[in-house]
């Protein structure tokens, strides 16, 4: 079909460096390289390529640099590149702009205007490389308080899981990432000491060894759930929304509905798997209630129940009528979560940022007296340790990470996901590229991004003379703004710095 | 081996798998009554009969039961939502009405209402059967689903509300419309398998295109599919104790099959 | 003047979301019973609350004085009492007046002072010529605006509001309710998302004779408040069942519609549904949805609404909070779960789930002809479900 898009990457070849050996062709998955061979020169197709830079990692000689087109529209603030290339688009197709990652707006980045504080002479920083530094965390409900009885004290046990750091890998679905991305997923929680969480994709058999690091999901689209998929996990998790698409079901298109992945859904190959909306029996508070306390009869008490949801305007509400529900844990996802497609219209421009949304509700809970009640996990836009460490300054117990495992594995944050043609294996069910993610290999990169943003989180622990994450959790002293406006220091709890 | 696994494995003997024991639900909290009941099957007891059940919510929903080896509850009274959430076997039979949400994820095992049932039932049903002697409510069969031979199938004796088999991915429903009750069918209910991308509904009676989602096909039963109804309306029969004569004068009824277009509804609504 | 809004809503949140159960019914020979079954009903849906609210609407409960208006009061302090009774006497003739009756339990905590007084607008105190209902509306509305500490939580004649914090079966318990005698009785069991310190903000809600009990969000909340703004209400709780009172007030009271008409207002067929009526009908739906467009509850809920020979038992148009009705001789019941009428009405004639959007309403048999019907116009007859 004749388009009027200008292609968004320019291919630069050196054609003196290339040798013609055909790796690009063979190691780009969206078709923009073709051979001529009575020329022998390699020829591209540049409307096609979403800047990967697979190629340009794998190219032998370095021949290939992947550039942003330099065109340009007349200069005009309103309507930018972006907004007539998508409206374009539109007018191409009639259909609703797919995109995937999270939300790529210049909406403020709160991490970037808070400051972690040190200590200087009245109280000494620890070195944690010889220190005892301590991460141990634990999710679940916790004892308001205990009783002596008869002297011997007592308490209720309510059911808890245990990290080693409080870093977890989030929801990411078998059918929305390849197997051996899932499954490199699974084998880095178990090694390290956390928790992977299994989406709502189902859970194949043969990773269900991995079961004490392992949280699954029930969502609206109830897929390879039973009673099994409960009680063989650490945890349970209901999955109300996600930051990237508050308030819209999923869609997995029929054709990554491989064999496998039909079983482990327990649906027939290649047909959508569509999840609705709602789950259609949760209509309202009272109703979640009820699902939770279904789950927690399934799991005979025995399994912490957590709850999802992205962060929107009235979340401190409804994160206290979930605690009140009886939710073990909240998790709380934000406008910059990440998806494996979801309408662009939507991440782009519903939700607010979990900084914010973070603060409010720890704000809340407490304001309530039933922080305890519930652990605040919380996810959508993290980038490294110091955003863990202002995370839980902020009042998180502990934080998921998507987007940046992914990277570990190889992803560039192309914001193709939707496409299925992940060009490094990673959202793609296509056999010849799931074979890029060695599942050793990843598992190990996964283990590494741990084991370094562990190490970075103690460092940031004993440069103010703490020693144990405990006593980071809602010390928001920890913390000064800057560059933020007052409404903004008052609803993150802060002060400015220099105050 | 999880705990759950080590129950279904070795269930503790002590108690006769044949005799009826009898509860009485009166003023107990659902917790405490489910409880009770998973006790007493630990310890081998197969078979309860609840009395005066009023709302207690989850019945049947963490109860491990085989094949050989199934676990069997009698309801009286009312039982409360969400009655066999989840639910891995056992057979459970309602005399009186159930409320919302019956069945709802559910894995495998019997439901037999002899009243009628409230909105969501079998919501995201992946296996098992249920039957329903009276009429059901709002969203019945929503996002059903089915795999390889696990179908799970309802049927309903009365008739149904609005956004019945909403989403359905798979199963079947048959809807009798009041046929044993010997009455003509009525029209009813609107919005019926909007979104449907799989699975079966068989309805006695005529269905207006108005009443039907975009995605809905609607043809004639073909005779292989008439075995599958006459199967089901027979176990409908005997759960009811109705003559299975009447079975025979079915094919004389109208029936239609309800059933997808496609099995991917929305591949046209996005641009790549 | 001091902001209700603050109290009931004290976090700011855009509204205050609360769910529940409600349950309602009513003899439609006006024939008065005892609350012992409704305190029954309401206590076997336990699960649906979480402790923060609970309460009663209860009709022809004050026999004795059957043509005065009832105000019932809570003061905070004694001073604040004292207050609002100098203004009650300058603008009422006070008929009767004392405290309302309580049971003290350990599980209620921090009451208010209750009192109630039977009252009759003082005409003279007007320099124009209104209702004796507006007069008392906004006599009403003055105290709750502006008097410190006081606050009208029941306002209409020979019925009352007993409401407070704590679970249903509590707030009867401590108002002692097994005294009273009612043909109406509605109650409802709260699930609010925060913590609720402030004993108004529990349902029913009323407005003169009308009260409403509510389950669900309306998500329409902001559009619907802003409209009835433009009628000058002021929406000073910040719940979407105050919306609802005062929509109610507006269309029925003041607009003079019938309760049907108002209950497709509230939930009407969606477009398609209404392009395939005949004509009548379809421009019935037109004229009311283009007039009265803002009113339309979207989201769900579920309400029992009542007043004076009639109880009302509505769900939004795509049915998406549960309600069950049923019917044992005079008696009409309505409630979000059926085990519940079951507990209390072991042999009812008939039992069914109402369709979505389509009103069961009650009336009293000397008002009407039908002292039950189910409104709405059903496109293929289907009268709900029978169940
Ligand atoms: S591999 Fe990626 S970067 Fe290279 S041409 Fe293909 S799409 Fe572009
Ligand atoms: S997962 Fe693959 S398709 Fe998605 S952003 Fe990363 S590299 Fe691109």
């Amino acid at each position: 079909m004749l388009t009027a898009q200008l292609p968004e990457f320019n291919v630069d070849r050196d054609e003196d460096r290339c040798i013609q050996c055909r790796v690009c062709e063979r190691q780009c998955s969206f078709d923009v390289y073709g051979y001529d061979v009575q020329n022998n020169v390699m020829i591209h197709k540049e409307e096609n390529c979403v800047a990967c830079q697979r190629c340009a990692v794998l190219c032998p000689t370095n021949a290939l640099v992947i550039k942003e087109n330099a065109y340009t529209y007349k200069q005009n603030a309103n309507w930018t590149r972006e907004a007539i290339s998508d409206l374009k688009k539109q007018s191409e197709t009639g259909g609703v702009l797919l995109t995937g990652m999270g939300c790529d707006k210049p909406h403020k980045i709160y991490w970037d205007h808070i400051l972690i504080n040190a200590s200087q002479v009245t109280n000494p920083s620890i070195d944690p490389l010889r220190e005892p530094m301590e991460l141990r965390t634990h999710l679940g409900r916790k004892p308001d308080s205990l009783e002596v009885k008869d002297g011997k004290l007592s308490f209720p046990d309510y059911p808890k899981v245990e990290l080693s750091t409080p870093i977890m890998f989030g929801a990411m679905s078998y059918g929305a990432i390849s197997y051996n991305s899932f499954k490199s997923l699974a084998q880095a929680a178990h090694e390290y000491g956390t928790l992977f969480n299994t989406g709502e994709g189902g859970w194949p058999k043969e990773l269900r060894k991995y079961g004490s690091n392992t949280i699954v999901q029930c969502a609206s689209g109830r897929f390879g759930i039973d009673l099994e998929y409960f009680n063989d996990a650490a945890m349970v998790e209901i999955k109300i929304g996600q930051g990237a698409k508050p308030g819209i079901g999923g869609h997995l298109p029929g054709e990554k509905v491989s064999e496998h992945i039909s079983l482990t859904r327990m649906i027939p190959e290649g047909s959508d798997a569509i999840s609705p909306a709602p789950h259609h029996d949760i209509y309202s508070i009272e109703d979640l209630q009820m699902l939770i306390h279904a789950l927690k009869e399934a799991t005979d008490y025995q399994k912490p129940i957590s709850v999802k949801i992205s962060a929107v305007h009235n979340s401190p509400a409804i994160a206290s009528g979930m605690v009140r529900a009886g939710a073990d844990i909240i998790v709380v996802d934000g406008l910059r979560g990440g998806t494996g497609a979801a309408p662009k219209i939507l991440r782009d421009n519903v939700g607010i940022p979990i900084e914010l949304a973070l603060a409010a509700i720890d704000t809340r809970l407490r304001d309530e007296g039933i922080r305890n009640w519930a652990s605040l996990v919380v996810s959508g836009g993290i980038r490294n340790a110091g955003d863990i460490f202002k995370a839980i300054a902020l009042g998180a117990d502990a934080v998921y990470v998507g987007t940046p495992a992914l990277i570990a594995l190889g992803c560039t944050v192309c914001q193709k996901c939707y496409t299925g043609k992940c060009a490094w294996g990673i959202t793609t069910q296509d056999p010849y590229l799931t074979k890029r993610v060695n599942t050793e290999i990843g598992t190990q990169a996964l283990v590494n991004l741990l084991r370094a943003w562990s190490l970075e989180l103690k460092e940031l622990l004993g440069c103010g003379g703490i020693n144990s994450i405990e006593s980071v959790r809602g010390n928001r002293l920890q913390l000064r703004g800057i560059g933020l406006e007052s409404w903004e220091m008052e609803t993150l709890g802060i002060r400015g710095a220099g105050q | 081996m999880n705990t759950a696994q080590a129950k279904k494995a070795n269930p503790r003997k002590g108690l006769s798998p044949r005799q009826w024991i009898k509860i009485d639900a009166s003023g107990m909290y659902y917790k405490d009554l489910n409880r009770q009941i998973r006790g007493l099957a630990e310890q081998g007891a197969r078979k309860f009969d609840l009395q005066n059940v009023y709302g207690q919510r989850y019945i049947g929903t963490n109860l491990w039961a085989t094949e050989r080896d199934k676990i069997r509850i009698r309801v009286h009274g009312t039982p409360g939502s969400d009655m066999g959430a989840f639910m891995d076997g056992p057979e459970i039979e309602v005399y009186g009405n159930a409320q919302d949400a019956t069945g709802n994820t559910m894995n495998c095992g019997k439901i037999v209402i002899h009243g009628s049932a409230g909105d969501v039932l079998g919501y995201g049903m992946r296996g098992g059967e249920i039957y329903i002697r009276g009429n059901v409510g709002y969203r019945v069969g929503i996002h059903m689903k089915e795999y390889d031979d696990k179908i799970p199938t309802i049927v309903v004796g009365g008739t149904v509300q609005d956004f019945f088999g909403e989403y359905m991915a798979g199963g079947r429903i048959i809807v009798l419309n009041k046929f044993f009750e010997g009455n003509p069918p009525v029209r009813q209910s609107y919005f019926i398998g909007t979104g449907m991308h799989g699975g079966n509904i068989y309805f006695r009676g005529d269905v207006n295109i108005e009443q039907i989602g975009a995605e809905v096909n609607v043809i004639e039963p073909t005779d292989a599919e008439w075995k599958i109804i006459e199967r089901y309306v027979h176990n409908y029969c005997k759960a009811f104790d109705l003559g299975e004569r009447k079975v025979k004068l079915l094919k004389r009824e109208k029936f239609w099959r309800l059933y997808p277009k496609s099995t991917r509804p929305y591949g046209m609504l996005y641009a790549y | 003047m001091k902001d209700l809004s603050k109290v009931n809503n004290p976090y700011g949140d855009d509204k205050v979301i609360s769910q529940c159960s409600i349950f309602g019914m009513m003899n439609t020979t006006g024939e008065v019973f005892s609350g012992k079954e409704i305190i029954t009903a309401i206590r076997n849906m336990h699960e649906r609350g979480n402790g923060l609210g609970g309460g009663f609407a209860i009709y022809g409960c004050y026999p004795d004085y059957p043509d005065d208006y009832c105000l019932q009061v809570m003061f905070d302090t004694r001073a604040n009492r004292e207050e609002t009774e100098i203004y009650l006497k300058r603008f009422f003739h006070i008929q009767h007046s004392e405290e309302i009756p309580t049971c003290p339990t350990e599980v209620i905590k921090n009451p208010p002072d209750v009192y109630r007084y039977f009252v009759q607008p003082k005409v003279e105190e007007l320099h124009e010529i209104i209702s004796d209902d507006d007069i008392v509306i906004r006599r009403v509305m003055k105290i709750n605006t502006t008097l410190d500490g006081a606050y009208v939580f029941s306002s209409g004649k020979n019925m009352g509001v007993f409401k407070g914090v704590g679970f249903p079966e509590e707030i009867a318990d401590y108002f002692c309710l097994e005294q009273y005698d009612g043909y109406i009785w509605t109650a409802h069991g709260r699930f609010p998302t925060n913590t609720q310190g402030w004993w108004g903000g529990a349902h029913p809600f009323s407005l003169l004779d009308w009260t409403v009990v509510h389950n669900g969000e309306i998500s329409s909340y902001g559009a619907n408040r802003r409209f009835l703004e433009m009628y000058g209400y002021i929406c000073t709780m910040h719940t979407d069942t105050e919306v609802v009172a005062y929509a109610i007030d507006l269309l029925a009271r003041k607009h003079g519609l019938p309760v049907d008409t108002v209950m497709d207002i509230f939930s009407p067929p969606v477009w398609e549904q209404i392009d395939r009526m005949d004509p009548d009908d379809r421009k019935y739906f037109e004229v009311l949805r283009s007039t009265y467009g803002p009113l339309l509850l979207n989201g769900p809920f579920a309400v029992i609404i009542a007043h004076h020979g009639e109880m009302v038992a509505h769900t939004d148009r795509i049915r998406l909070r549960p309600m069950v009705a049923g019917i044992k001789g005079d008696m009409v019941y309505a409630s979000s779960e059926e085990s519940a009428i079951r507990l209390v009405s072991k042999d009812l004639e008939k039992v069914w789930i109402p369709v979505g959007g389509h009103p069961v309403i009650a009336r009293l048999k000397e008002l009407a002809k039908d002292d039950v019907v189910e409104g709405g116009r059903e496109l293929l007859k289907a009268e709900g479900m029978e169940v």
